[in-house]
Formats: structure tokens, C-alpha cells, sequence
């Protein structure tokens, strides 16, 4: 059988790092993770990576491959060109903790800032009606297995490190499946332009072409939020009025 | 070594899927100080995995449903040797759960008059998984955690638990380790839950990730508690075969429920040659039959390919075995069929089963809307572990309390699917409420700093010996071993050897050892769970030697027949004074007039 050769990326998380070559024996259908865990049980066993479900649902083994953002366990070797060495290296967008084991704890922080869900009341039988259209919109945000491979890639959090002020598409898409759910009352209008930052993105579509669930970020979540934000304190009519308003 | 600090709760959960999201909840509810620790990153675990739905008698598809049929569905499936009493709290407050979890936000798919839709799945007779899709557990699993966050549950990610601590007779705490930089953390617990999954590692073919080692089970087990029902373990009918890559993840049952069906290289719908007595009054005798009832004809019977999946499996393991097996092993799994049925198949097929059709075209080249899976059985679920009181889920350790897959009683020998993301919810739920009562009730335990010191000692340990046993070669014997001599199809001769052989793999095990440093190193965390791996796979190798009949999950090559008696008694597995490990028989506690009433009507 072929052989290939992974250049992955090793540090202890101190800063240093450098990547290392392992060759390893490639079989039919197996994807970058494979290859992974056959280096650790070969020849490498302390090197770390996250994985769950190895089926591309828990969003767990995101690297980058060959300089691409991607699942490791749905990259298929067979789609990469293995007459040179494949590289495999952390997230770049946040602090490496080993080898190819990154600190995504931000994203966790950030999710706690987001207004959370809070229905309209049930009708008198306790329960709620919904059409299937309406929840078909959702369903495509709530489809997000939280890789954030789109925070990754988006250049606001990546080259700018704007954690801070920028909740990235990740959190985008959850602001937009709760303000589209249909039993949801809550406005988060005000937060998405004062708190999360929604400014920032310049619609690069970087965050959509990375998603391997293939939400369309950009236009279905972000733009709707934006145009929201843009009635709600650009409006030049509303603009207008409060200043006549407040003349008199 | 320094101690640890130690972090103080009134509640402890331990794992964070379904089941112990839903307990940190409503602990939390309940007013008490609750810690949440998971293996993995939260919102990973194995809950996110689940496909098909969650089992309620919501009756919003068919109006003739209701707990009872719930009730007595479980109970037949489970080949009445499961824990009545749970099955009864499970079929009764399943769709409140269900709804609670919409409150919450959970977007489940709609019936034409706007309610939560159900769809069809082995073993329940009418429809009744309410679901997203194929990705129902993900749906779950984000709406408990985004629930979760915003009710000050504290949060420990990448967290490990290595013992349990017990202070007299009860459980006061747990040691373990932080992942990430492998610092040491001991928490103290006035009661701990435990909501820690499977055992799916113990078998090489298998649809669980690394995390399923065992650990609650086995943890409870060294703290006294007893297990029940650990031969009874259930093996999906159909996991993905080929590539070697892919074996064994999971090819949802909602393939057969939206119309697929299972042919052997023959062509022949083998399914319909073998149809267990107790089911054929239930399911369809021929083709038509089963394609109306999977559209939902309420006066159809159900296609032989939703039986049980303990039946499903060994059926294709008898195609396989005698020559009409699909090219790589398996049989094929056909659901571009009903192109012959419906106008816009393909679109239907992918809009009803995306995570399917997306797993196929990825990862094996195969279009499931135009051509047939090759599936084979793969190693899904437990169904025995912790035995638990049924009201409050406390085991047999007072202060421990066991919820979910971990927890044993409600599947008896054989879980229907879509009873388990219910089973989380229902009893999640108990096992936090009880958790909290209990720790209102008792102060704060003491631990004991020579446990403490003692357990990172010898979590410690692989790193100070010579390189002598790696690790994942132990590991990777162990599921070996165990897929060869104590799976689907088991006989006697075959699992006193593998008795003989964990004996061997656990002198090995204490003899492994790991290279580099203790920040994020899976060699240590491979090194760490052997221990439970092996503690489980015994239990499940002496209590299936022990039963000498075929029933559910447990199929006997030398005893392939239900044995009325056996089917009474229950196997219990306890640490004796010595350390060994004990069997014992214990009746099935007698069932309420009603209950036998309730069964003896739905038959």
C-alpha cells in the first residue's frame, strides 16, 4: 500500500512549535483523521488532537489542512494530492494548547453574553403551533455543530483579534436562529450592533465557504441581522422624524 | 505531591449529554450548587450523535397512542425483564420532557397542523419519534446546553474523573484530571450523578467515540455499587462497513422508517423470511403492506425491517455468515427504491435523511438517493450498568446517583430505539431532583486525603515505568478480543477464554506506559481508561456466561432458546471483600395488577 507523509505541527503550547514529518501507510477511504491516530498509536502517542464522532456531527477535529479550515475526520486523503506532504495544523484564530489542540474557550464565553431564548406563552392546550416553513429557516442555523471553523477563518478574529468586540459567525448565526425562531420574544437588536460587534463584518463570505455543514452564513443569518440593525438605528426616515421631534 | 484544591458542590454531574445536562438543570432548579464535568468539549458528547428521535406518545401522528402502548412497547422489546417501574415513569412523563425541551427552544419538525411531527421506529407501534431530521440528538443536545448556560451551572470541560470518594458507606466527591493540562482537580459532592454513556471501546466495531470506556460503570462498581444486566449489549443492525475507515458509525434506523429496506446479495428482502411469534400478529407479510405502513397507513402493519434490533442484526449476520452477504460484509441498505414509489424521490430522501445522505457522498462515494448502503451491525449500546431505584435513580451507594445509558432497568434486554434520548430526558430529570433532595438532606462529606493521594499516585504512574506496554496496543487487543468471543453471537468455550485473556490484558494493563508530559496527552488518557474498560469488559464476559439462554441483545449459539426461568432472574454483578468480582441471580421484582393488565391487553 502507498505511503504518505503528514507534516504536523508539534508544540507543548509555550509558544515555540514546529511542524514534523511522519509517513504513514494510506488505505482506501480513510480521511485525515485516520491518518492522525494512526501516527499516534505508531509512533507519536502523545500527540493530541480532539475528536468525538468521526462521522462530521460533533464538530470536534477542526484543523487546518494543507492551509485549509476543515473537519479532519470528513477530509478524505483521496482528495488531497499525496505526492507531497500533507500539512496538518491547529486553528490559527486562537491560542494553541498542544500540537493540534486549540483554546476555543472564547467561543464558549462569548455564547453566555447572547441573549437566551424566551418563548411567547404556549396556547391554552400548553402547547405551541408552528409551520414547518417557519422552522425550516431555523432549522438551517440550528443545524451548526459549534467546529467554529468559521471563526477561524474570519478575518476580524483571525488577523485582528477582535474577540473582544466581534462575536464572529458563529454567534451570528446563533443570534439569527433565536431572533427567527418563531416563539421567540426576546430583541437582541441593540446588543448585536452595541455588544457583539456585527459592524465588523464586512461580508467577505469567508465563514460560508468553510462551513462543512454548508450553512449559507453571509446571506441567510448575517445580512438579515444587518438589515435589522440598519431599521432599527439607521433608518433615515426614523432619523428625520426624531430630529423634527426633538426641535420642538 | 501537593493536594489538589478541592471544588465544592451540592450536586455533581458527571458527563454532559443528554441525560446529565438535563440533570444539572434541574438540580440547579432546584436551588443547590451544581458542578457539571465533561470528558470532552460541552456540547460533543454522544447525545449529538443520535438520529432518529426521541420516543414520546405525544399522539399528534396517530391519536390511538398513548403511555400505555408506550409502556407496553418498551416492555415487550425489552423482553419483559426490564425495570417496570421505569418503563411506566418513562412512557408517562416521556412527551412532557419532549415539550419542556421545545419551551427551551428545540425546533422539531412539524405535522401539518403545526404540532411536533413522529415518525416510525422499530418496536413502537405507532409513530412516535418526535425529531429534526436525521439530527434529532443535536437538536437536543444544543437546546440542554444553551439552557444549561444560562442557569449558573458550573461548567468543567476536558475534565476526567479517575474515582470516585466515599466518606463511610457514601459517596462524597470524585478526583480526577483536567485534560487540557493535565493538572489534578478534586471535587466534593454532598451527591454525585452519573451520566457518563457507554462502553462502546470495549469492541472494535463500534458507533461510540473514544469516551465510552465504561467509566461510570466501572467507577460505581469500585465504590460498591451493583451492575445489572451487562450482558445485554446492543448491537446496531446497521453501522457503516466499508471503508475500513468508517466501520461501524451509525446508519440511522430512520433509513428503514422512511421506507428503506434490507436485501442480500440475492436481491431478496431476507428480512421477511423470519419473523419472531410474539411480533407477527404486528408486522406487515408482505412488501405493499410495509411501504403503506412507513407512509403512514394506519391500518398497515409495520415492515419485518422495524422489528427489534437485536433480531434485525442477528439476521444479517446469518446472510453474512451463509454466503449472501453484500461484497465488504455487510447486506445493502436500500432507500433509492422508493423512486419507484414517489414523484421527487431523491429530493424526499435527502430532505428527510441530510446527515445520511451528506455521511455516504462524503465519506464512501456511495449517492444513497441512487444506489444501496452495505451496512453491518456495529456495536451501539448498553443497556445494563448501574442498577438504580426507579423513582430516584440513586444506586445502591447512597449519595450516587446514575442517569442515562450508564443506568440500567429500563431497556430489560433490548432498547428500542428512540428510547434512549427519551430515557435521558425522563430521567436526567429524576436523577437531578433527587441528586438535590439528597444533598439538602445530608452535610458535606469528608474526604479522605489518603484516597486522594493514593488515586494520583497511581493515575501517575505510566509515566514512571519503563516502556513496557503501549498503551493503545492493549486497548486495541482488548476490542479485539472482545468483538471476536463475547459479541452478537456468543458460546461458552469462546467466553471463558476471553475471561482467561482480560485476565492477561489486566497484568498488561498495569504494565503500560507513556512517552511526553501530562498537558493534553491521550497516550496517559488511553493509559487511564484501560482499567474501566476491562472492569466492564469482565462484567459483560460473567454475566453472559451466566445466562444460559438466548434473549434480546444476548444470543447463545449454545443455548439459542428463551429459558422461561432465566427470564425471571436478573444478574447482578458486585466487587466482593477480595476484590474479585461476584455474580449473583436476583429475581425480577413481581409487576402491579395494572401493569400486567396494561401488558396482557397489548399483546
Amino acid at each position: 500500500m502507498a505511503q504518505a507523509t503528514f507534516r504536523v505541527w508539534r508544540t507543548d503550547g509555550s509558544g515555540g512549535g514546529a511542524f514534523k514529518d511522519y509517513a504513514t501507510e494510506v488505505t482506501e477511504g480513510m480521511v485525515v483523521l485516520d491518518a492522525i491516530h494512526q501516527i499516534q498509536a505508531e509512533s507519536a502517542p502523545d500527540l493530541a488532537v480532539r475528536w468525538n464522532c468521526k462521522a462530521g456531527k460533533c464538530g470536534s477535529c477542526s484543523a487546518e489542512v494543507n492551509g485549509m479550515p476543515r473537519l479532519m475526520c470528513m477530509t478524505r486523503l483521496n482528495d488531497l494530492p499525496l505526492d507531497q506532504p500533507v500539512t496538518v495544523e491547529p486553528m490559527q484564530a486562537f491560542p494553541t494548547i498542544k500540537d493540534l489542540v486549540t483554546d476555543v474557550s472564547v467561543n464558549y464565553e462569548q455564547k453566555k453574553r447572547i441573549k437566551p431564548f424566551q418563548p411567547k406563552k404556549p396556547e391554552a392546550d400548553g402547547t405551541w403551533r408552528m409551520s414547518q416553513a417557519d422552522v425550516d429557516r431555523v432549522q438551517e442555523f440550528r443545524k451548526c455543530i459549534e467546529c467554529y471553523l468559521c471563526q477561524d477563518v474570519c478575518h476580524v478574529l483571525r488577523d485582528h483579534h477582535l474577540h473582544e468586540e466581534f462575536v464572529g459567525p458563529r454567534f451570528l448565526v446563533h443570534a439569527a436562529a433565536l431572533e427567527m425562531h418563531p416563539l421567540d420574544t426576546a430583541d437582541r437588536t441593540a446588543d448585536l450592533k452595541k455588544v457583539h460587534g456585527i459592524g465588523y463584518c464586512n461580508i467577505t463570505k469567508c465563514c460560508t465557504k468553510v462551513c462543512p455543514e454548508g450553512i449559507t452564513i453571509t446571506d441567510n443569518a448575517i445580512i438579515p441581522l444587518k438589515e435589522r440593525v440598519v431599521d432599527e438605528f439607521y433608518d433615515p426616515v426614523k432619523k428625520l422624524i426624531q430630529l423634527v421631534v426633538r426641535k420642538r | 505531591m501537593a493536594a489538589p484544591e478541592e471544588i465544592d458542590y451540592d450536586v455533581l454531574v458527571i458527563g454532559a449529554g443528554g441525560a446529565g445536562l438535563r440533570a444539572a438543570i434541574e438540580a440547579s432548579s432546584e436551588g443547590v450548587k451544581v458542578g457539571l464535568v465533561c470528558k470532552s468539549l460541552l456540547g460533543k458528547a454522544h447525545t449529538v450523535m443520535a438520529e432518529g428521535g426521541i420516543a414520546a406518545a405525544l399522539a399528534n401522528v396517530d391519536d390511538r397512542d398513548n403511555w400505555r402502548v408506550h409502556f407496553a412497547d418498551t416492555m415487550r422489546g425489552g423482553q419483559y425483564t426490564n425495570n417496570w417501574r421505569m418503563a411506566e415513569l418513562h412512557a408517562k412523563e416521556a412527551p412532557e420532557c419532549v415539550r419542556e425541551l421545545e419551551g427551551w427552544g428545540a425546533l422539531f419538525d412539524r405535522t401539518a397542523d403545526g404540532r411536533i411531527l413522529q415518525r416510525n421506529f422499530g418496536g413502537h407501534k405507532y409513530p412516535r419519534l418526535a425529531h429534526v431530521g436525521d439530527r434529532t440528538g443535536l437538536e437536543m443536545i444544543r437546546t440542554l446546553q444553551d439552557a444549561g448556560i444560562h442557569r449558573g451551572v458550573a461548567v468543567h470541560m476536558e475534565t476526567a474523573i479517575v474515582t470516585l470518594l466515599k466518606d463511610g458507606d457514601r459517596v462524597v466527591g470524585a478526583f480526577g484530571y483536567e485534560r487540557e493540562r493535565g493538572r489534578f482537580v478534586l471535587f466534593g459532592a454532598k451527591a454525585v450523578v452519573l451520566a457518563t454513556g457507554g462502553i462502546g471501546r470495549a469492541y472494535s466495531i463500534t458507533s461510540n467515540s473514544w469516551e465510552y470506556t465504561g467509566d461510570g460503570q466501572a467507577q460505581a462498581y469500585d465504590v460498591g455499587a451493583e451492575l445489572i444486566d451487562m450482558e445485554y449489549v446492543q448491537f446496531h443492525p446497521t453501522g457503516m462497513v466499508w471503508p475500513p475507515s468508517v466501520r461501524g458509525i451509525l446508519v440511522t434506523e430512520g433509513v428503514r422508517g422512511e421506507g428503506g429496506v434490507l436485501k442480500n446479495n440475492q436481491g431478496r428482502r431476507f428480512m421477511f423470511d423470519e419473523i419472531p411469534a410474539n411480533y407477527k400478529p404486528q408486522t406487515a407479510d408482505n412488501p405493499e403492506e410495509g411501504w403503506r405502513y412507513t407512509q403512514g397507513d394506519k391500518n398497515a402493519r409495520r415492515p419485518p425491517e422495524l422489528l427489534t434490533r437485536d433480531h434485525v442484526a442477528r439476521c444479517i449476520m446469518r446472510e453474512v455468515r451463509e454466503g449472501r452477504g453484500s461484497p465488504h460484509g455487510g447486506v445493502f441498505l436500500d432507500i433509492a427504491w422508493i423512486k419507484e414509489k414517489l414523484p421527487n424521490a431523491a429530493e424526499h430522501i435527502k430532505k428527510k435523511l441530510p446527515s445520511m445522505y451528506h455521511q455516504f457522498k462524503q465519506l464512501a462515494d456511495i449517492d444513497i438517493t441512487a444506489e444501496p448502503m452495505e451496512v453491518g451491525p456495529t456495536t451501539h449500546y448498553m443497556m445494563g450498568g448501574v442498577r438504580v431505584d426507579g423513582d430516584t435513580q440513586m444506586s445502591t451507594v447512597p449519595g450516587l446517583f446514575a442517569a442515562g445509558e450508564v443506568a440500567a432497568g429500563l431497556h430489560g434486554a433490548n432498547r428500542l430505539g428512540g428510547n434512549s434520548l427519551s430515557d435521558l430526558l425522563v430521567f436526567g430529570r429524576r436523577a437531578g431532583r433527587y441528586a438535590a433532595v439528597f444533598a439538602r438532606e445530608h452535610g458535606t462529606g469528608k474526604i479522605n486525603p489518603t484516597d486522594v493521594d493514593a488515586a494520583a499516585r497511581h493515575a501517575l504512574e505510566p509515566f514512571d515505568r519503563p516502556s513496557a506496554e503501549n498503551p493503545y496496543q492493549v486497548q486495541h487487543d482488548l476490542q479485539k478480543m472482545m468483538q471476536d468471543l463475547v459479541g452478537i453471537v456468543r458460546r461458552q468455550g469462546e467466553m471463558e477464554q476471553a475471561l482467561a485473556g482480560l485476565e492477561a490484558l489486566k497484568e498488561r494493563a498495569v504494565k503500560v506506559a507513556v512517552a511526553g508530559n501530562r498537558e493534553y496527552n491521550p497516550g496517559w488518557h488511553t493509559a487511564l481508561d484501560l482499567h474501566n474498560l476491562l472492569t466492564v469488559s469482565e462484567a459483560i464476559a460473567r454475566a453472559a456466561i451466566d445466562r444460559k439462554e438466548s434473549r434480546g441483545a444476548h444470543f447463545r449459539d449454545d443455548f439459542p432458546d428463551k429459558d422461561p426461568a432465566a427470564g425471571k432472574v436478573l444478574t447482578v454483578l458486585k466487587k466482593a471483600p477480595d476484590e474479585s468480582m461476584q455474580l449473583r441471580r436476583d429475581p425480577i421484582p413481581e409487576m402491579p395488577a395494572e401493569l400486567k393488565l396494561i401488558i396482557e391487553e397489548m399483546k
